[in-house]
């Protein structure tokens, strides 16, 4: 059974958008799908990178009104 | 070659500490394995209760320029670097402590903060692991 797991990051300034992003992929099991929400502009390119190397899948990079939710499958 | 990032943490100043910790996590982050070696005036960071105390590197103004910038970091949400050293261990980061530089300064290992360092060594463990690494900064 998949797990939705979210991640606020509102507010929050680099690294920790990429690092909390980080502590969720460590915690997650296989099939469950991370939502990271922010603000920090640089992130939302950053995050992405983060799951590429690390080999995960990039669900969706969406912008809602002033802040970015990224969705990641583990 | 390995996925891994290690850096030397001779500087004791408190922004130089701040460049260590964010490379360091974000390295992390990034899936890479990283370790930091601890030498000089780095390892001073290390005792217990000195983790912030290091001095700017520019502009310190007697800790009046450290004050203004703690404010400013305060403004734009930076994790303190408390935070960040939590952070990177929790992330499973491994923190070195040279033994050299423990026996010119005086410092024992109950001195430093033990619950965070993974081992006391010398360059030879550096050498070996930087070899390996993709990522070697001298901080």
């Amino acid at each position: 059974m998949a797990n939705e797991i979210k991640v606020d990051c509102l507010g929050e300034n680099c690294p920790v958008p990429l690092v909390e992003t980080r502590k969720a992929v460590r915690k997650a099991e296989k099939g469950d799908i991370i939502t990271v929400t922010g603000d920090h502009s640089a992130s939302k390119k950053e995050i992405p990178m983060a799951v590429e190397s690390m080999g995960l899948e990039l669900v969706s990079v969406e912008e809602i009104n002033d802040h970015w939710e990224i969705k990641i499958k583990v | 070659m390995e996925d891994k990032a290690t850096l030397i943490v001779e500087s004791g100043d408190y922004d130089k500490l701040y460049s260590a910790f964010i490379i360091g996590n974000g390295a992390l982050s990034m899936g890479m394995d990283v370790s930091m070696y601890f030498t000089f005036w780095g390892l001073e960071r290390l005792k217990k209760g000195q983790l912030d105390k290091g001095p700017l590197s520019k502009m310190n103004f007697l800790g009046l320029g450290k004050l203004y910038m703690k404010w400013k970091m305060k403004k734009a949400n930076v994790r303190s670097l408390e935070d960040m050293l939590q952070d990177y261990v929790e992330l499973g980061g491994k923190i070195f402590a040279c033994d050299m530089t423990m026996d010119i300064m005086g410092i024992d290992k109950e001195d430093l903060r033990e619950e965070v360092i993974t081992e006391y060594c010398a360059v030879g463990t550096y050498i070996k692991e930087a070899k390996e690494s993709e990522i070697t900064l001298y901080i």
